[in-house]
């Protein structure tokens, strides 16, 4: 069952400014479906328009089988985080998570109830007298959860809601969030531009750019087998080497790419050699970078820290990179391809 | 020759010297005196007109007689005048009830007209603002001429009504501009928030906007308030009889006559009027300030 679902879903700011194009997609129900891509990439339009935030240009969206078009956001059964977490500052954390349940016209008592099984499961429940000004960034991010969370909707909407937290309160954060996730079983929607949160969080990753879906898929789909030049380059870090090869780009992850020495047995059919010259060694602690160049193409190699590769600065030396490894696209559109001949990187000798 | 030890080591001076302290006693001392001089400027007036509401004819008009202290015994002579050889009483209800009125017209009118200039006029909306509140620039001085037609067409002249209807006309552009402000610091997405945790439009701006704009309300009230009561300008020009008159005016008609001046009782008009004011400023100072300062950034 698709929970939520977009048909050719387009939004257009101007003629210029299509933010969202034709988008399709289907999320299923309990999923987590992360929506990543650069700043201006139409996901949070896109993600608006599924709270109805903002009314589509063409295209249907439907919730639980229904299109919800036309719809206003309190009729649709969703609940949203913003970025900020939008907490009514007026209100105490009580009457923040109550807001919702009194637009329901609950009743008191089951009110409170409710409040109280939210608060337990955020772990919020010191803190339901207090105003949001009084509340750090992760505590006002876990009200705003609660806050969604009693109003038991059918999805989830999130909008970046880490990106307000310092970094190191952002991964026990986004542990939590995903434990919640799950625990609760209710499909979400999550907005980030952050590749990290993306492939650590996500049961899938829609990937997007200029208002296009690049690829759908799981996170080891992403990163094995990118559809194009873009998701190849935008997910991972360092991004994947591409290296033009005729009418192709041969592409491969960094820590794909390692030094090889005199004594590493030389097997030319499944290891392609690459000779880089202007080695560059970065130590980051947990491991090094070693940037290079091949025919002017700045490639680089991610090794642990523990490995010696003996490169000193500005030399050269031989890489290699297994061919299983390789991923082909063409280089026009960018699209993956099959190879189209054994690569040999001209320029790159077989030692 | 300069090592590079001298170059990057700069000398920095010893802390207990004194010259850079954050501020020093005397510059804490010049600091209270100033506080203190502006005080008694803005203060003096007051005192002054105080104390020669309490004070009788003969030690007021002797030029010997310090103004500041009482030569003769200070005497109630000249409240009882006020309240007794004019309509002081009747000023001061006209005054509320018109006031009240045009505070309750001007909160009608700005809080969704600021709302609306600030959340769907786009960018237009910023522009708009600004040329509404550029009407509130033009005087009054020169209003009033085209505006006595207008009052005198629709048969409100020598009624307080006439002042009901006109005093909007400069309150409304002003407080608009400086809802504008308060508005304007309160973020899109709590609305938002409110719309998808089931309310409407209407019902999520009532319950979110509005409460967090409380100060910026209690602000127009406050200034719309003030503005009205000591208007001058058009409650001379459109009423005449004392029934129907305004403080500001009724004080100034009854109490010179021709060339007698009541300087007393004048006082102790301005005085029962100004002190109550003076103080409900005082409660709000803060919050005036900042709905000032609001408008001034982000206006």
């Amino acid at each position: 069952m698709a929970v939520v679902e977009t048909r050719k879903l387009t939004k257009r700011f101007s003629d210029e400014v299509v933010a969202v194009n034709e988008i399709d997609l289907r999320c299923v129900d309990g999923e987590f479906l992360v929506l990543l891509g650069p700043s201006g990439c139409g996901k949070t339009t896109l993600l608006r328009m599924i709270g109805g935030l903002e009314q589509p240009t063409s295209g249907e969206i439907l919730i639980a089988d229904r299109v919800v078009n036309n719809l206003p956001p309190r009729a649709r059964q969703i609940a949203m985080v913003f970025q900020s977490y939008a907490l009514y500052p007026h209100m105490s954390v009580y009457e923040n998570i109550a807001f919702p349940l009194k637009a329901a016209k609950l009743d008191k008592a089951a009110q409170r109830e409710k409040i109280a099984w939210a608060a337990s499961i955020l772990g919020i429940d010191e803190l339901l007298k207090r105003k949001p000004r009084q509340l750090s960034g992760g505590q006002r991010q876990r009200v705003a959860l609660a806050r969604a969370l009693v109003r038991e909707p059918n999805v989830f909407l999130l909008d970046e809601p880490l990106s307000n937290l310092d970094a190191q309160r952002r991964a026990s954060a986004r542990d939590e969030l995903q434990v919640f996730q799950k625990d609760i079983g209710t499909t979400t929607i999550y907005v980030t531009h952050d590749q990290v949160e993306a492939m650590g969080m996500g049961d899938r990753i829609a990937v997007i750019d200029s208002g296009h879906i690049r690829q759908l898929g799981t996170p080891h789909e992403i990163y094995e087998e990118p559809a194009d030049t873009f998701v190849a380059t935008f997910v991972g870090s360092p991004p994947m080497n591409l290296v033009p090869e005729g009418d192709e780009l041969v592409g491969f992850r960094p820590e794909a790419f390692y030094p090889i020495t005199a004594d590493t047995p030389s097997d030319t059919s499944s290891v392609l050699r690459v000779n880089v010259i202007n080695a560059r060694e970065e130590y980051l602690g947990s491991e090094k970078l070693i940037y290079a160049e091949v025919n002017g193409i700045r490639v680089v190699s991610r090794l642990p820290a523990n490995v010696d590769a003996g490169i000193a600065e500005g030399s050269s030396a031989t890489f290699g990179v297994l061919r299983s490894n390789l991923r082909h696209f063409n280089a026009e559109t960018g699209l993956r391809v099959q190879p189209g001949r054994v690569p040999v990187l001209s320029g790159a000798a077989n030692a | 020759m300069v090592t590079t030890a001298d170059r990057t080591m700069a000398h920095l001076p010893d802390e207990d010297s004194g010259k850079y302290r954050v501020m020093t006693i005397g510059a804490r001392v010049v600091l209270y005196l100033l506080a203190l001089l502006f005080a008694a400027f803005a203060a003096i007036p007051f005192i002054w007109m105080i104390i020669t509401s309490f004070k009788t004819d003969q030690d007021l008009y002797n030029p010997n007689h310090s103004p500041f202290e009482f030569t003769t015994p200070p005497t109630l002579h000249n409240y009882t005048l006020l309240f007794t050889s004019t309509h002081y009483l009747t000023f001061i209800a006209n005054t509320l009830i018109v006031a009240l009125l045009v505070v309750v017209i001007t909160v009608a009118a700005v809080v969704p007209a600021a709302y609306s200039l600030t959340r769907l006029a786009g960018r237009w909306g910023e522009n708009l603002g600004i040329l509404i509140f550029l009407v509130y620039l033009v005087p009054p001085t020169l209003l009033f001429i085209p505006l006595t037609g207008v009052i005198a067409d629709i048969n409100l002249q020598n009624s307080w009504w006439s002042l009901v209807l006109v005093y909007p006309t400069f309150t409304i552009p002003f407080c608009t501009w400086l809802m504008m402000g308060f508005f304007k610091s309160v973020p899109w997405e709590i609305e938002e928030q409110a719309m998808i945790d089931g309310y409407t439009r209407l019902g999520a701006i009532w319950r979110t906007v509005i409460p967090i704009s409380i100060p910026g309300i209690l602000t127009i009230v406050i200034f719309s308030f003030t503005l009205t009561m000591h208007e001058f300008v058009y409650a001379l020009a459109f009423v005449q009889s004392s029934s129907q008159k305004t403080v500001s005016v009724g004080v100034f008609t009854e109490l010179i006559r021709g060339d007698v001046y009541f300087w007393q009782s004048l006082m102790a008009a301005a005085a029962l009027v100004a002190l109550p004011v003076a103080l409900l400023y005082n409660f709000f100072l803060d919050r005036f300030i900042a709905g000032f300062t609001l408008g001034a950034v982000k206006g």
